[in-house]
């Protein structure tokens, strides 16, 4: 049996934890991780519940393929109801934690109430305790998970914690484990600071937690899917070598990198902050800013990029903390502290980068909302007085401070970690925010992928791009090609990414495999682990299911189609450059039709008949 | 021909799919608190490096072994504990100046690497070739291919 089928209960308000088997009639409707926490936590919680209030629960959840030897077998997810959006929160992070607390024989842990007092969760296999965290409490994620790992004599504990960032409500916290790896958006963070707690360690230990159904078929079915991973020009290739930032280039060339809260749909500096630009010398030490890449738990991939910074650049000059080897920029942090605000120093991103993981913060809602306060500034609505410094487009010293103060809660930096909805409707200028449920877009510009657009604009988590990647058919053509001013077949293609998605994040993998992977890459893997039968169509059935959960929660919470909407820059203002010049987003076209291979109706709501089909 | 398992730790990216490998071929789990090679990342070099038994010629864990617990396995080179026998005194924790042997508290006995009767599983698995199972008397082989290649012999076509 792939799944522990333990769950833990941490009453934090009476400091209790206690032990329940899993609900296994919905392991069989849900997989796992992101389907399965999204149904505990809807089963539990008032969709209307205030996301800060200890009335929101926070569940870390694994899934039935992590903890194995499947590639990328390692993710865990965060699910609760996020400060940012008002919405159903699920944040998916790579790193050791999520195998670890599989080793210790949990598939799944639920946070409840508040602690009165700042604790950490110390889960020794089945053993969990809440420790006090006062001394904890002001301290960075670096800083904690040392601590911690020194205080129980440990170093093989693996730490999830909050930094300042997520004690402070900044709305777009992150939970930071193996101090690189983020469950990173929506503010997870900010749930679990507003519980008082700082951090969750684990170690496991146990062989007979769980197991894989069917060991001879499994081991055949992954070693197949790695040796597809490792053929593939993207997985075995372009992602070891270039990470997410082989897309920088590709991006910018297509006319779909938002540039300046997006004004603009290329960047002139993309060329210094992309991928290739991490592996050139630099001229003031003659290194590379990419020392090597990395992987996640059982990743045969190895996207993640560990850099060093040029210990002369300014922003470092007289701190050598930050002159070690740390999480090195992605593409999405890259556009984020870079094209969104016009900021082309990748010394910069890198130190705004380590900045975000260090206190524990979302680098696209944060580079996204300095991009907004940009134009803001531009436009004279925000002044000088205000910020504490200038604060035009490119200004690189701007960029840094402004992470500076985000980090620390300080100064601006307290509006800053509001997010660009908030920041921008407290300036009379709402249409300026570049977010889809107040959660900031990521790297791509709705209008120069249409199918993106529309994947923004119905994700259920706010902006995103890893609930139904469409660059993947608009640039790559995986698994067909399609023009990026298209329109046609682009809803059921997103449709097909988003119920694929959903089942690939429940499973414990990562989303990447599917570079690589197709369904049929993943079923038989997932077949061979979980008892049952698990077929490509029940399996895309599950996907859906948890697509229309989702979606419940938010109409529940009350989101409505409306919510479903771009910025009106995207519908309205056309491309200036480049191949999609004169573009707009033509969401209008798609959405009815998105609605309808749905089963929802003209409200975006599910009908009757298809709650019934799905039991939803 | 014997073989050893040889160690590029330039090429290891930390994914841990050894250590699964290993406790699977042990223990029938994926536990990687459990396996005998071990992935230690030094974050701030931005360095990962595999570490397990060497399989010394003169092995101080045999040696110190009261009980005889250590026996050579003649065809593999490799230093193999023997359970019915260890007795879990943990001498042997003592003696290696490499800490790869250690005791494990589940079964009561010492476990180190036995390099699996000839196929390792950890090399099998890593999927970047960063351990490798040669032959012994070559571990150096390919070191000295890269720089051989880097050996320039005629200036003047350059």
């Amino acid at each position: 049996m792939a799944w522990t089928k333990n769950v833990l209960r941490v009453n934090l308000e009476t400091g209790t934890c206690s032990t329940e088997p899993l609900n296994q009639t919905w392991a069989q409707d849900y997989l796992g991780q992101r389907g399965l926490a999204t149904k505990y936590l809807v089963s539990e919680i008032d969709p209307k519940v205030d996301p800060l209030s200890p009335q929101n629960k926070l569940i870390f959840v694994t899934g039935p393929l992590t903890g194995t030897m499947a590639a990328t077998g390692g993710r865990y997810s965060v699910v609760t109801k996020g400060p940012l959006t008002g919405a159903i929160a699920c944040s998916n992070s790579g790193g050791y934690f999520g195998a670890e607390l599989k080793f210790a024989g949990w598939d799944m842990v639920i946070f409840e109430g508040a602690s009165p007092k700042p604790v950490y969760l110390l889960l020794m296999d089945g053993k969990a305790e809440l420790v006090d965290a006062s001394h904890l409490w002001g301290k960075t994620v670096w800083e904690t998970e040392e601590t911690i790992k020194k205080q129980h004599q440990d170093p093989q504990l693996r730490v999830a914690s909050i930094g300042r960032a997520g004690e402070n409500g900044v709305l777009y916290a992150a939970i930071v484990n193996d101090l690189h790896r983020a469950a990173g958006r929506s503010g997870v963070g900010a749930v679990m600071g507003s519980k008082n707690l700082k951090a969750f360690a684990v170690r496991g230990t146990r062989t007979d937690a769980y197991q894989v159904a069917d060991p001879e078929g499994f081991f055949k079915a992954v070693d197949a899917g790695k040796a597809v991973l490792a053929a593939n020009g993207v997985t075995g290739q372009g992602l070891p070598t270039y990470g997410t930032q082989v897309l920088m280039n590709v991006i910018n060339e297509l006319g779909a990198l938002p540039t300046r809260n997006h004004q603009d749909i290329q960047f002139e500096g993309a060329n210094n902050i992309g991928g290739e630009a991490m592996h050139l010398k630099r001229p003031t030490d003659g290194k590379a800013n990419l020392v090597t890449n990395g992987a996640c738990f059982g990743c045969t991939i190895a996207c993640g990029r560990i850099s060093r910074m040029d210990p002369g650049h300014f922003s470092v000059k007289d701190k050598p903390q930050y002159h070690g080897a740390s999480g090195g920029v992605e593409y999405e942090a890259a556009w984020a502290l870079g094209a969104a605000n016009g900021v082309s120093d990748l010394e910069a991103l890198t130190y705004a980068n380590f900045l975000c993981n260090e206190d524990g913060f979302d680098p696209i809602s944060f580079g996204a909302t300095v991009g907004a306060a940009m134009e803001l500034y531009e436009l004279g609505l925000l002044t000088k007085e205000e910020v504490g410094f200038e604060l035009p487009f490119g200004s690189t010293e701007a960029m840094v401070k402004l992470a500076e103060l985000t980090a620390k809660g300080e100064g601006f930096g307290k509006l800053i970690g509001l997010g660009s909805k908030r920041l921008c409707t407290k300036y009379g200028r709402p249409d300026l925010s570049m977010t889809v449920k107040s959660q900031e877009f990521p790297a791509y510009d709705g209008r120069g992928l249409q199918g993106m657009g529309l994947a923004y604009a119905t994700s259920n988590r706010g902006a995103c791009h890893l609930r139904g990647y469409m660059v993947s058919p608009e640039v790559l053509g995986i698994p067909v090609k399609m023009e990026p001013q298209a329109t046609e077949g682009k809803p059921a293609m997103l449709k097909a990414f988003q119920d694929l998605t959903a089942v690939v994040d429940s499973a414990g993998i990562c989303l990447f495999t599917t570079f690589a992977w197709g369904l049929q890459d993943i079923q038989p893997q997932i077949q061979a682990a979980c008892e049952g039968d698990w077929s490509e169509e029940r399996l895309l059935l599950v996907g859906e299911r948890i697509w229309n959960l989702e979606r419940e929660f938010n109409l529940s919470a009350g989101l409505t189609c409306k919510d479903d909407n771009l910025p009106p820059r995207l519908m309205k203002e056309p491309a200036k450059t480049g191949p999609q010049k004169g573009a707009v987003s033509k969401l209008d076209i798609m959405l009815p039709e998105y609605y309808q291979l749905r089963g929802w109706d003209k409200q975006g709501v599910p009908t009757p008949e298809t709650r019934t089909r799905l039991g939803v | 021909m014997q073989k050893s398992l040889h160690i590029d730790p330039n090429k290891c990216t930390g994914c841990l799919q050894c250590e699964m490998a290993c406790s699977w071929e042990n223990y029938r789990s994926f536990t990687t608190a459990k396996s005998r090679i071990k992935v230690f990342s030094f974050h701030e070099a931005g360095r990962f490096v595999p570490y397990t038994c060497t399989q010394c010629d003169e092995a101080w864990c045999m040696t110190a072994c009261p009980v005889d617990a250590i026996k050579l396995d003649p065809v593999t080179g490799a230093k193999i504990v023997l359970d019915p026998t260890c007795v879990g005194c943990k001498v042997c924790t003592i003696a290696c100046p490499f800490g790869t042997i250690n005791y494990v508290a589940q079964s009561g006995k010492v476990q180190k690497c036995d390099l699996c009767d000839g196929a390792p599983a950890c090399a099998k698995a890593c999927p970047t070739a960063a351990i490798t199972y040669v032959d012994a008397d070559w571990t150096g082989l390919e070191k000295m291919r890269q720089w051989a290649g880097k050996t320039d012999t005629n200036p003047a076509t350059v």
